[in-house]
Order: structure tokens, then C-alpha cells, then sequence
């Protein structure tokens, strides 16, 4: 059996040791009635090479992003990765090891921690990250949940600009513990603003920001920050691109109380959507109302400098159902790939990502825009990387019709509407192929 | 002590470099100013070579599997197949998109559907969700799907879910989450649930029961019959915590012996890397009543192929997580499934039962056991001898198996027993590796009898020596501070 070390004959010896002569007696305690009695239905075991035969033949049924030209985004995006990330990720000192309880065998995973934290807060501009959450859709439940933790109020405001999928999650986590979710409005593809004014309250606990919004532009977090703080206990979480804060301004120069977002795209491959992290960082007078892992830098008992699991007080394995949350676990080996990519990519190498992706992003809509019939869904807003267009003929359409040409086009948003993600990894070429493209097959 | 890569940064210097610019538009013509970053996020500037060797340097200080036995209880530390890494990197697994056109995604979806069901099959429930990223985040989706099947049924009264007192932190926690009031049962002298403390408590306003099988002592629950019986008699759904499943494959489907919710963490029992602490996954089976209120997206079959299925939105606990769950995941653990086939996977628990009790055999001389019965993939034994002669703890004989080169037990849990070992050595682990940790535990015995101080001392070899925690939270310090 593969990965099994014991032979039968090791069984006899060991059985011999523990005084038993055939395996039953060790489940004794299972009642008789409950034991199968025959062979899980199951496929014929496989070798090593007909598993990678199979997968082959499976993998040959998919068309990934890199055989294909791909425009789509929608919280997963498709940046490059250089080839060291992945050197470090798969090194098994990092991949096999467990959650670093016990630290002093477990400094290599609790030092990356502390340095992604660090990252994640140079980022951000906040003063305290934890070690990651699931995803950001899951991050920002999480803030939600903070926020009741600080002035027990159970009413929060979701945008309407906020990814739709991210909502699905935020009501699941939320709606068991009595919080109210309520929407603000949209007005051109972003938060309409008077309409938040005016549903501003003391009732109100937090509420969400996502920029880049779930459309790819641009909120006017300023003042959408002074709206929300003009209620004095109510916190503004924040959402917001990683790649895009080497070039936006920081959640912290907007004033946000909880800054989360999703990690992805930070040295990650999509892989159809799992694993995603979600990144979460706050103010350091809230680090004992956050869910989730946190590093922290201390001494061995010799004085020399050593990292720790810290706040622990805050987690289920103390606190059981006190705890600040449920999660046990973070998306380690992601904030590994992370803190790696971000090492590499440096200060300048992320700005040059964030600013190619930009560039790009807006000569499609440019070109896409001289095309008759297709013009900017949300010519006032202004976008990062990702942008939604109005297209003469159904979204869908075009979708199905730009397949067989090897382009994904985008992610529909509107019956009309399409909503398109460029990086810094499309060539001019990829990108004017695809121009070319939607000429031939909105016109028709 | 190792530098932090901020420390190894010097301006200019570059990791990267990326393609010159095909379209260079200013900034300022793009992005209205008032959106622009002041100042710079100060990332480490530093070439690749520096970045290996940090990350390399780091690596080193780190235990894993392959350096070591980690017998961690619960957590089943089992050898992680190379095969898997090396196929889930595929370029038509790593870089597909969520939202390709379904047809695109023909193989991945088939994937899906065969391990849903072959999750189904080894725990004998009628559907499986693949959804949920973790452990915790299963428990949390099976408890919501408790409570949709109650909502529907009008069951507004059912606010209480009972829990063992041996259970992990997260079943309290993840009930909490979910709106409902825990309850705690206390375990009999037996290590098992108090079937008559149980009866007492259960009532009208039950509406489920959450038991770990085999439970954190590494003991049966022989009485599911008997509680699922209880539970049932009031509508109450028995929620199975799978974190111990490695003990049961191809011996018991739990589904079929009462248990109406499991999750799976394909982590432990289905040898998915832990990554040092995530990602994993963590998939959740229900009996076919609950099949209506499972999350959305399903993966589907017809003649046309493979499908992301909405079809029960409206009855739908919801969703979880983004998209469909931690795909790459999903995949290493489907490879396993299909590698051991139904005889490989009975000969894991057979295996995995048979080291744990070879290692309590040679180990209760030793160490207090207080469940001294044949257990299943692990046993509890603890430091209560040591302590009480020679005032030795189970933070110090962990800390010297660290000196010793292996991985210390899950220590101090379960909360029941006092100084606790949790010990799960897996079915990966040989004879000789077993007869290794064993000698290292009873030298460690001897030595807390001829030299107590030692084991206060220990770790002396490890990369750093016992490090200072309470520090870490009075001096809380969780960011470097960048200079420059």
C-alpha cells in the first residue's frame, strides 16, 4: 500500500507488543451491528502513473487562463508570479508542518508571519494585521463581528457596490448573531453618498467600503469616511485591492477602523477560486477585539530575539464559544507565497505592477469605447485595473462568442453589461486581439 | 536569531524585473490625483538571491514531516504524497478562473462531482458539499444547515446544541457563531458521553448534539445508538465532528450509524498538506433530509456534462466561502482517495489504530493513562506521575522531545484530563520510527526522575530556547518597525 510503512509482518511483531492477536480486538469498543461489512464502493486503487494519467486527461478538459486570453477578475486576478515564490512555498519545511504552537520548532513559520503582518500593514497603513482569514469576503464578516465586539451595535451597511458573493458569505456569518444588514444604494457605479448621509444614525455599527468596488472604480473614500465617522462609534471597514495600494491612497489616510481585503493576487495562482486569503488589519487599541492568529515578536529565555502565537486569550482553543471567532486555522502557506512575492516585487516592483495594470486597463476601455455601441457603463466613475462596459448586443452573447476564439471576455454584470479585468501580464497585442474580437462580434 | 527581510533591504536593489512599459500613460491621466498613495509602502528591496536565502534560512528553523515523527493528536500529521504537489501544479488546475465558461472547466468540475461522491460513500451520507475551507468553517456550514432544516420546519424554539466537555474549542465557538445557546455534557468514567446526564438535559428546545467519534481521548462512542435514539425522539440532528475520521475508514460509515451532519478535514484524514496552518478543506456530508439546505454551488451531472448547480438557492444555507472552495485542496485529496482505493483506505485506519495502541502499550509503564482500553487512532496519557514525584510538567517533557528531534503531543487538551498527552503517530509512521519515539518518551521518564532540571531547561537544542509567550502578549509587538 502506498504511504502505509508497516508490513504484515510488522503488525504480527507489534501485536505480539500490545498482547493481541488479530486487528479486531483493537475496535472491540465498536459495537458489532455498526461495522461494515464490505469493501467501500470505490475506484480500483491506482498507481502513480495512472493517477497522472488521469489527471492529465482531466486537466486537458479544462482551458485555464494561459492557453486562453483571458479578461476576468471579479476578486481572482491573474498576475504574474515569479518562479522563486513558488521554490519557497514548495520547500516541505514550510508545506508540512502544522499551525507553530509549539515555537521554538516552528520559527521559520512564525517569523514569515510576522514579516507578512508587517507587509500587510505598510500596505494598508494600519498598526496591526493578523496572520489571515479565509478569504476577504470572510475577512470583512469578520470586521463586521469586531465592530459589534466595540459598541454593541447591530446594525451594519453593506454598499451596493460590494462583490454580490461577498454579501452571500457576510449574511451567513452575521445572521445568527442578530445583525442587521442594510444597503446603501448605488449611483453610478459607486456608493451614492447622499443616500448613506441619510441612512446614518447612532444605531449604526460599521460600515463597509470596498474600493476598487465590485465594478473596479474608485470610492470616494474620503468622503464617504466622514459621513461614517460623523457618527462617533461607528467604524468604516474597508475592502480594498493590495496590488492597488501601492499606488492609491492607503486605508489609513481615509481614516478606515478595519482594513481587510482579499490576498490573492499577491503571489498566488487562481486555482477556480480556493485557496484565496483574506487579509485583516486595524488600529493597535482594537488587536484584542480581532478574530484570527497573530504573531508576536519576544525573547527566548536566554534574551534572544524569538516570535510567538500572541493574544491567544482572544482564540476558540481558550476562550470556546467566548471567543472572538470560530477560526482555528489561517491561510498560512498563502501568506507565505505572499510575503515572498511582495520581498521580490519590492517597494518599486509592485508600484510598476499596480501602474502597468492601470495603464492597460484604460486603453482597453478606450479602444473598447471607439467600438459603436459600446461605451463606459460608469463614464463619471474612475477605475484601477478592472472596468464594466455597455454592450449593444447581451453580455452572455458575447461571452459565448468570444469562447471559441480563445478569449474569456468577462464576467457579466448586466443583461448589457460587462465588467473586464486587465493586468500588468497582458501583452498590447493580447489586449488589441481582444479589441479586434468584440469589433467582429458585436457587429454582426 | 535571524535577521527580518526588511533588515536585509538596500535601496535600489531589485527582485523582479518586469516586461518595459507597452502603454505608458501618466498616472495622472488615468486616476484623478486625489486617489494617489503619498509616500511609498516600504517593501523590502532586495534581489532574488537574498529572498532565497532568507526564506531558506527561515525554512531550517522550522519541524515538519518529513524531518520528523509529529504525533500531534488530532491533528494527523500523516506523510503528504510528493504526487500531489506535483500534479495540482498544472497549468489548467492553477490558473483557471472562477467564472470560465462552464465548458471550460469540464475536468475540474468532474473532479469535484467523483469526490463529492466518494466523500459520500466513505461516510455513508447521501450528498457532500466541498465548499467549506476548514475544519471550523465545515463545523460552522453543518451547524447552519441545522439550523435551515429547523427554520424550515418552523422549529424556532430549538436554540440549544449540546457539546461534550472533551470536544475541540471550536464546536462551542461555532455554535455560538451560529445563534445557538451550548450546552455542556460531561464525560462518564468510561471517557465517554454520561448517557443519563444526557437524557436529563435533552428537551423540546435541543436542536442538535455535536460529538467527536472516535472523541478527543481517542475512544469510541459506543453509545451512538443510544443517543442518536435520545436526540431523534426530539427532532435533534447529531452533528459528527470528523477531525478523528482516520480512525474509521472502510470500518464504520457513520452515516449509516445515526449521524446525520459530518465535516471532513481533508487536511488530516486525506493527507493535504497543513501548510503551517492552512489552507485545508473542509467538506461537509448530511443524511438526505438535509440535502435541500447544503450551500450553493453543487456540482452536478446530466448528459450535457458537468454543472455548477444553483437549483436549491431558495432552501440553501447560503454560502460560506467565495466561489466553490479551496479548489487546489480539493484536488491533492481526490489523488489520495483514488491512490489507496477502498482496501487502501481500510488499511490506514487499521494501521493508524494498530501504532497508537503499539505506542500505549510500550508507553503505559511509563505515563499515567487514565483510559487504559484499546484506543482507536490515538490515547491520551499524561505527565500526572511526573508532576507529582518530581514536579516535572507536560510543557517540560514536550519541550525535551523538541531536544530529542521529534514533535511534541497535542499537550494540555483534552481539558478533562489534567497535564494531558495527546498522541497520534498515523499509519505513515514505521515500526522503527514508532520504537524511536517511544525509547525518547521513556528516556524522557528516567530523566525526570535522575534530572528534573534538565527537562525545566529544555529545549537546549532547538533554534531558540524556551520562548517567553506571556512577554509576547504584555509587549505586544506585532510589526517591524521599518527604519528607512
Amino acid at each position: 500500500m502506498p504511504y502505509i510503512s508497516n508490513t504484515d509482518r510488522d503488525r504480527q511483531e507489534m501485536f505480539a507488543t500490545i498482547g493481541i492477536s488479530k486487528f479486531e480486538e483493537l475496535i472491540r469498543a465498536i459495537p458489532e451491528k455498526f461495522r461494515l461489512k464490505s469493501e467501500l464502493k470505490l475506484d480500483p486503487a491506482m498507481s502513480e502513473l495512472e493517477i497522472t494519467h488521469k489527471i492529465k486527461s482531466q486537466t486537458c478538459q479544462n482551458l485555464c487562463a494561459q492557453s486562453a486570453n483571458s479578461f476576468l477578475g471579479a476578486g481572482v486576478y491573474d498576475h504574474f508570479i515569479p518562479a522563486a515564490v513558488d521554490s519557497i512555498v514548495s520547500r516541505p519545511e514550510f508545506f508540512t508542518a502544522y499551525t507553530p504552537y509549539q515555537a521554538e520548532v516552528s520559527q521559520g513559520t512564525l517569523q514569515f508571519i510576522y514579516e507578512y503582518q508587517t507587509m500587510i500593514c505598510e500596505l494598508t497603513g494600519m498598526e496591526i494585521a493578523n496572520a489571515s482569514m479565509y478569504d476577504a469576503a470572510s475577512a470583512i464578516a469578520e470586521a463586521i463581528l469586531m465592530a459589534v465586539r466595540k459598541n454593541k451595535l447591530l446594525k451594519a451597511i453593506l454598499p451596493a457596490t460590494l462583490h454580490p458573493e461577498y454579501v452571500e458569505v457576510i449574511r451567513s456569518y452575521t445572521e445568527g448573531v442578530g445583525i442587521e444588514l442594510l444597503t446603501a444604494p448605488a449611483q453610478d457605479g459607486v456608493m451614492d453618498k447622499a443616500a448613506l448621509k441619510a441612512m446614518m444614525d447612532e444605531s449604526i455599527g460599521s460600515v463597509v467600503l470596498q474600493s476598487p468596488n465590485y465594478f473596479g472604480n474608485i470610492e470616494d473614500a474620503e468622503e464617504i469616511s466622514e459621513i461614517v465617522h460623523s457618527q462617533a462609534k461607528c467604524l468604516l471597514i474597508a475592502c480594498v485591492d493590495p496590488i492597488s495600494l501601492a499606488i492609491l491612497q492607503t486605508p489609513a489616510d481615509y481614516k478606515a477602523d478595519i482594513v481587510v481585503g482579499e490576498g490573492q493576487a499577491l503571489g498566488n495562482s487562481m486555482y477556480m477560486g480556493g485557496p484565496l486569503f483574506g487579509f485583516f488589519a486595524t488600529k493597535l487599541d482594537m488587536a484584542r477585539l480581532m478574530p484570527g492568529r497573530i504573531v508576536g515578536g519576544t525573547l527566548d529565555k536566554e534574551g534572544k530575539r524569538a516570535y510567538a502565537l500572541t493574544l491567544q486569550a482572544r482564540e476558540q482553543h481558550i476562550r470556546r464559544e467566548k471567543a472572538t471567532s470560530n477560526i482555528c486555522s489561517n491561510q498560512s502557506l498563502c501568506t507565505l507565497a505572499a510575503t515572498v512575492y511582495m520581498s521580490l516585487m519590492g517597494r518599486e516592483g509592485l508600484k510598476e505592477v499596480s501602474t502597468q495594470s492601470a495603464q492597460k486597463a484604460h486603453y482597453l476601455a478606450d479602444e473598447l469605447c471607439k467600438i459603436d455601441g459600446i461605451k463606459a457603463a460608469y463614464p463619471s466613475a474612475s477605475f484601477f485595473k478592472e472596468f464594466v462596459i455597455s454592450t449593444p448586443i447581451s453580455a452572455d452573447m458575447i461571452i459565448e462568442k468570444m469562447l471559441p476564439r480563445g478569449i474569456y471576455a468577462g464576467v457579466k454584470v448586466g443583461e448589457n453589461q460587462l465588467m473586464i479585468a486587465v493586468t500588468e501580464k497582458k501583452r498590447k497585442a493580447e489586449i488589441d486581439e481582444f479589441v479586434h474580437a468584440m469589433k467582429e462580434v458585436c457587429h454582426v | 536569531m535571524s535577521k527580518t527581510i526588511f533588515e536585509h533591504s538596500s535601496a535600489g536593489r531589485k527582485g523582479v524585473t518586469l516586461p518595459a512599459r507597452e502603454i505608458d500613460t501618466p498616472l495622472e491621466q488615468l486616476i484623478p490625483a486625489r486617489y494617489h498613495r503619498k509616500g511609498t509602502a516600504r517593501l523590502p528591496e532586495v534581489s532574488e538571491l537574498d529572498v532565497m536565502r532568507h526564506y531558506i534560512e527561515l525554512s531550517h528553523k522550522n519541524h515538519f514531516i518529513e524531518k520528523g515523527l509529529y504525533p500531534l493528536g488530532s491533528c494527523t500529521m500523516k506523510y503528504n504524497p510528493k504526487v500531489h504537489e506535483a500534479l495540482v501544479r498544472h497549468t489548467c488546475f492553477a490558473n483557471l478562473h472562477p467564472y470560465q465558461h462552464e465548458s471550460t472547466l469540464q475536468g475540474a468540475l468532474e473532479l469535484m462531482y467523483e469526490l463529492q461522491e466518494d466523500l459520500a460513500e466513505i461516510s455513508g451520507m447521501a450528498q457532500v458539499t466541498l465548499q467549506p475551507v476548514a475544519g471550523a468553517q465545515g463545523e460552522f456550514t453543518g451547524i447552519k444547515i441545522i439550523d435551515a432544516y429547523h427554520k424550515a420546519k418552523g422549529n424556532a424554539h430549538k436554540t440549544k446544541i449540546i457539546i461534550p466537555d472533551s470536544a475541540h474549542g471550536t464546536n462551542p465557538a461555532t455554535c455560538h457563531l451560529v445563534g445557538f445557546d451550548v450546552i455542556e455534557l460531561k464525560s462518564d468514567a468510561n471517557g465517554r458521553c454520561d448517557l443519563a446526564r444526557l437524557r436529563e438535559i435533552v428537551d423540546e428546545n435541543t436542536a442538535g448534539f455535536m460529538l467527536t467519534n472516535p472523541n478527543t481521548l481517542g475512544l469510541f462512542e459506543t453509545q451512538i445508538e443510544e443517543i442518536a435514539e435520545i436526540m431523534h425522539s426530539v427532532d435533534a440532528l447529531i452533528y459528527m465532528d470528523g477531525a478523528n475520521l482516520n480512525a474509521l475508514l472502510g470500518i464504520v460509515q457513520p452515516g449509516k450509524i445515526g449521524f446525520d451532519v459530518i465535516h471532513f478535514n481533508l487536511h488530516k484524514t486525506f493527507s493535504t498538506p497543513h501548510g503551517g496552518g492552512g489552507p485545508g478543506a473542509g467538506p461537509v456530508g448530511v443524511v438526505e433530509k438535509l440535502i435541500p439546505y447544503l450551500p450553493v454551488p453543487m456540482v452536478s451531472k446530466d448528459e450535457q456534462g458537468y454543472h455548477l448547480d444553483y437549483g436549491h438557492e431558495a432552501t440553501s444555507m447560503g454560502k460560506v466561502h467565495t466561489f466553490y472552495g479551496n479548489f487546489a485542496v480539493l484536488v491533492r485529496a481526490y489523488i489520495y482517495i483514488k491512490m489507496l482505493g477502498a482496501k487502501g483506505l481500510r488499511r490506514v485506519s487499521e494501521n493508524a489504530i494498530i501504532n497508537a495502541n503499539y505506542l500505549m502499550a510500550r508507553l503505559k509503564d511509563y505515563y499515567h493513562i487514565e483510559h487504559l482500553e484499546p484506543c482507536m487512532h490515538e490515547f491520551v496519557a499524561d505527565s500526572s506521575w511526573q508532576k507529582k514525584e518530581y514536579g516535572v510538567s507536560t510543557l517540560d517533557i514536550a519541550k525535551r522531545l523538541l531536544d530529542k528531534g521529534f514533535h511534541a503531543p497535542t499537550v494540555y487538551f483534552p481539558l478533562i484530563i489534567p497535564e494531558a498527552m495527546m498522541i497520534e503517530p498515523t499509519e505513515t509512521e514505521s515500526l522503527e520510527s514508532l520504537n524511536a519515539f517511544a525509547d525518547a518518551m521513556i528516556e524522557i521518564a528516567q530523566e525526570s526522575k535522575a534530572n528534573p532540571e534538565l527537562l525545566h531547561e529544555a529545549p537546549l537544542t532547538t533554534p531558540v530556547r524556551r520562548v517567553d509567550d506571556v512577554r509576547a502578549v504584555k509587549v505586544l509587538d506585532p510589526i517591524f518597525k521599518i527604519e528607512t
